[in-house]
């Protein structure tokens, strides 16, 4: 089978997902690859949510790093505090942010380019000054602990386990995503991304989908926010930094935007640089930067599309 | 296919820089840490890493501990808490280290203990938050003073100079946040009352809109402020334009020489609580800490031309306990090496004289604590 | 009462200086290019750092700031010739990527060419609190409102009165018309990063002695200009300085008389209602698409 096909969706592309990833823990000599592997696919879900976003809907979003963190600390508070079972509290913080980038999407997505970052950008950081700020709910700047992830008594319990919980998610996540680009919505957010006047022309509600977009990936952040903190057993609101969300936006755009299998390699790179940069010490940032600027400037699309790109040339050559 | 080569290929490399830690002959005794090198904790950090770098290098020149060299493994968490428990499971699985000092900030520690404790490895914070030793936890221990023993110190102070109705202004970041609700639980027990109470973001270029409302305060006898990097020296620029009569009162969080450069003038009467380190000199020839704080200073301070801190102190005050307790136990087994760490008992460190025990993971007393004032440009005894 | 409030909006008018000058290094660059420059801040805190560390060095602070200035502005083409201008064409996400990846490696290089500590510089005349109808101000803060209103007074005469400041004013109306009557669109591109690199390392240089400055010190500075030029309407050079001044004063009033835990956050709801009702910001061109 040759590369450009495995890559095309439906065509084997979440066949080839679900090998690498049963596949990836083999190479891993012992824990701590796991839990560098899980955050890398963590992220990658997060990132699949964004895609839809930011590289489908064309719409930029600075401030999903929020999102992740209300979905992380609405499970811890409510586990912690409360006592509600783990899944209880992951759907219900999940359905709370789902509601509130609902209301929110509406006015904020009228707006556009950077604008529309101001705003998400803004909401991002008005989120992580309420979790820092109410430290009687939150815990504050320091952190609150959260308890293990209990599933009908069962508790996914070290980081093989969650391996493969966020091995499973990303595949389901890729599989959504990649139905969805192929269904009425996608094909309605893709025309808002080419033109947004354009698909109002043709009776495209826009600013319905932009706000179901929206939603579903704030929905997707929360979830793996919720996953995050049971996984880590400690969060502090710096997962919901103005960072953070800048993060994610840089994976997804470094991977290859409105690439779904771009969003999970994004991810999985950015992840595993720090890692591999750990040694490097005071460099570490010049080189971080000079990648970002680097991919940017050569690969203007991300990784994905120019390597696919480059393949289809060689292919056309030969 | 290549997105499985270009996920072998980075797992490969990553395999890579594990194989080469692993392949150094001869087991040496392996100390691992993650501290805050960069990001808004760097000041704490940064001397640490220097500090456990320079004190490695030199007793591996002497030999090293129980006839085995030292192998340093200090990753940067810049200050991020899920880094650092991502860097304390590295070292753990992957670098197999024996003992982990570091987390130097209270996030930082309290996110990696999640990761130590299960793992069963000891663990030396050199945080300030009291929650890292409260409740004891089995592995884990602390050096320096926690932020209640500061705000004790401060409002004894304040007792002895009939202070009684304060202000507090506190940064909105870990240390001050946990600062101020400590100051909070024990002002009542000195007759303490707090009666204005502000904060300030640790990057803000003004704080005259807190102080002002401060001022306006009926009463106020003091101000309080409790934070560190640039904010207090913001604050305390800010408190002489004003024009306060009052006294103000800093936290340990600024008991670095860059505090009274920052400032300048208007440092002047500030008092803090600081530990023998910072008035080393000044210390009386009988106080059992000053061998130590004057030796740890030159090092110091010839070794990096830049002014000692305590900071660096609670790396140095780390890695002296835990050699201590390696060569007490006379092996690294780590169960052995927590137990001779709970069992360290007059220790006299740059923080202190320290005296653990099964319910005290710090062995620290108020005493370990000066009263200290700013007078033209420098610290002084002030108790 | 009056002297309370007088204190909040000299506090509010000093940070909001400081705010006003990077928003308008975003909106000179963002006239030229249309991209969003998040190195900004960064060329701040190049300008601090530099000055700090020459002075500390023995240098007069005159020759410091000016060999500063000149240093930040080099760092600044730079950046245009070798990261903005080879990426020309590429999505706006992109070029937002490779700024903030700039910024990312300038900040990695100034901690490893200087160090992570905070460094300081002496008041420019004195530190004697100036006592106005019952509050105070500080020296500094009438330096940074004076020169931040000397360099803003100079780029009003550039843009209007040179020939090449009105050329550079016609590329951001019309990109192609500008070309077509021959307009260097590159150099255009070249001194708008040049003039904004000046901007900011002029604005670290004045603000260092009231708020010090460390590797770091961009971001915060960084992202508050943007929220100021945003408020204020992209591209709109009034608008950013009034952006950032309100801003600044919004949060010295939110922390007098709300709450200073919030009042980033209130600075933050405010651009954000501002932006539901005026989505392309208080002076911002109403913007029509061509389709």
């Amino acid at each position: 089978m040759n590369a450009a096909m495995m890559l095309a969706p439906r065509t084997g592309g979440l066949a080839a997902l679900a090998l690498v990833v049963s596949l990836a823990p083999l190479t891993f000599p012992n824990a701590y690859f796991y839990d560098v592997a899980v955050n890398a696919l963590f992220n990658a879900v997060v990132c699949v949510g964004l895609n839809l976003l930011v590289g489908y809907g064309g719409q930029i979003s600075l401030g999903h790093a929020g999102f992740f963190a209300l979905g992380a600390y609405g499970s811890a508070i409510l586990t912690g505090t409360y006592g509600v079972p783990p899944v209880a509290a992951l759907a219900a913080s999940a359905a709370a942010v789902g509601a509130l980038a609902f209301v929110v999407g509406r006015p904020i997505l009228r707006l556009k380019g950077h604008y529309l970052a101001m705003a998400t950008l803004g909401i991002g950081i008005i989120i992580h000054i309420v979790l820092k700020t109410e430290s009687q709910v939150t815990g504050g700047p320091d952190g609150i602990g959260v308890d293990a992830f209990t599933v009908l008594g069962l508790a996914v319990a070290g980081d093989k386990a969650w391996y493969w919980v966020g091995a499973g998610l990303l595949v389901f996540a890729v599989w959504i995503s990649l139905n969805l680009i192929d269904s009425p919505m996608g094909r309605a957010l893709r025309a808002v991304h080419g033109s947004e006047v354009g698909a109002e022309v043709v009776g495209v509600d826009t600013g319905r989908y932009k706000v179901l977009v929206f939603t579903l990936s704030a929905v997707f952040a929360s979830v793996v926010g919720s996953l995050f903190a049971h996984k880590n057993g400690f969060i502090t609101p710096d997962i919901g930094s103005f960072f953070r969300s800048i993060e994610l936006v840089t994976m997804v755009v470094l991977g290859g935007m409105a690439s779904t299998f771009g969003a999970v390699v994004g991810a999985v790179i950015l992840t595993l640089l720090p890692q591999l940069l750990a040694s490097f010490e005071d460099y570490e940032a010049m080189v971080l930067g000079g990648i970002m600027m680097g991919t940017m400037i050569f690969m203007p699309k991300g990784l994905l599309p120019s390597l696919r790109a480059a393949l289809k040339r060689r292919r056309a050559a030969a | 296919m290549w997105i499985r080569k270009l996920g072998g290929a980075a797992l490969a490399a990553i395999g890579a820089i594990g194989m080469s830690t692993a392949a150094v002959a001869a087991e040496p005794v392996r100390i691992g840490a993650f501290l805050s090198a960069t990001g808004p904790a760097s000041f704490l950090g940064e001397p640490e890493k220097k500090t456990l770098e320079m004190y490695v290098e030199r007793l591996n020149k002497d030999g090293g501990v129980l006839g085995r060299k030292i192998e340093l493994v200090v990753y940067d968490d810049g200050g991020a808490p899920d880094k650092a428990a991502t860097f304390a499971k590295r070292l753990i699985q992957n670098d197999g280290v024996d003992i982990i000092i570091g987390g130097s900030t209270t996030g930082t520690s309290m996110a990696a203990i999640k990761v130590v404790e299960p793992a069963g490895v000891p663990f030396i914070s050199l945080a300030g938050g009291i929650d890292i030793i409260e409740p004891v936890k089995k592995w884990v221990f602390k050096t320096p003073h926690t932020d209640r023993m500061a705000a004790e110190k401060v409002f004894a102070d304040m007792k002895k100079r009939g202070l009684t109705k304060i202000a507090m202004i506190s940064e909105d970041a870990g240390f001050g946040k946990s600062g101020h609700a400590q100051s909070l639980k024990v002002a009542p027990s000195y007759g303490v009352e707090i009666v204005a109470d502000e904060t300030y973001s640790p990057k803000d270029p003004d704080v005259t809109a807190q102080l002002t409302k401060i001022k306006n305060t009926a009463g106020v006898q003091a101000v309080f402020n409790f934070g560190f990097g640039q904010g207090p020296a913001v604050v305390t620029k800010n408190y002489k334009q004003l024009g306060f009569s009052v006294p103000l009162y800093q936290s340990h969080g600024v008991a670095s020489k860059d505090f009274i450069k920052l400032a300048g003038d208007a440092a002047e009467g500030v008092r803090l609580p600081a530990a023998g380190q910072v008035v080393a000199e000044q210390l009386p020839a009988t106080d059992p800490q000053k061998p130590v704080v004057m030796a740890f200073k030159k090092d110091y301070e010839t070794a990096f031309k830049s002014d000692v801190s305590t900071f660096a102190g609670h790396a140095y005050d780390g890695l002296q306990m835990a050699l201590a307790a390696i060569k007490r136990a006379n092996s690294t087994d780590k169960a052995k090496v927590r137990d001779e760490i709970e069992k360290t008992s007059g220790y006299v460190g740059t923080g202190g004289l320290v005296s653990m025990s099964a319910d005290d993971h710090m062995g620290l007393t108020l005493s370990a604590f000066h009263m200290v004032e700013i007078q033209k440009g420098d610290w002084v005894l002030a108790d | 009462m009056f002297a309370e409030f007088l204190q909040y909006v000299f506090a509010g008018l000093t940070s909001g200086a400081i705010y006003a000058l990077a928003g308008l290094g975003f909106a000179i660059i963002y006239n030229a290019s249309h991209v969003i420059n998040f190195a900004q801040g960064e060329f701040i805190m190049i300008g601090g750092m530099s000055t700090a560390t020459m002075v500390a060095a023995g240098i007069p602070l005159p020759v410091a700031a000016a060999a500063a200035v000149l240093v930040t502005m080099l760092v600044g083409v730079a950046l245009e010739k070798f990261a903005v201008e080879p990426a020309k064409g590429a999505d706006v996400t992109a070029i937002v990527i490779i700024t903030i990846g700039a910024s990312i490696f300038l900040r990695g290089a100034a901690q490893v060419v200087w160090d992570k500590e905070f460094h300081a510089l002496p008041a420019f005349s004195g530190e004697t609190p100036i006592a106005v109808l019952g509050a105070t101000l500080m020296p500094q803060s009438v330096w940074v409102v004076g020169v931040s209103m000397a360099v803003i007074a100079l780029l009003w005469w550039f843009f209007n009165r040179t020939l090449f400041g009105k050329a550079m004013l016609a590329t951001s109306f019309n990109r192609l018309a500008a070309q077509l009557v021959g307009i260097g669109v590159k150099k255009v591109l070249m001194v708008s990063f040049a003039l904004s690199a000046m901007l900011g390392a002029v604005g670290g240089i004045v603000v260092t002695p009231i708020t010090f400055t460390n590797y770091e010190a961009g971001i915060m500075l960084g992202l508050k200009g943007f929220s100021a030029a945003v408020l204020g309407g992209l591209g709109n050079g009034l608008g950013a300085i009034v952006g950032g001044l309100v801003v600044g004063i919004a949060e010295a009033l939110a922390s007098g008389y709300l709450s200073s835990a919030y009042k980033d956050a209130i600075a933050f709801v405010i651009i954000l209602l501002v932006l539901f009702f005026m989505p392309s910001g208080l002076f911002g061109k109403k913007g029509t698409d061509r389709v």
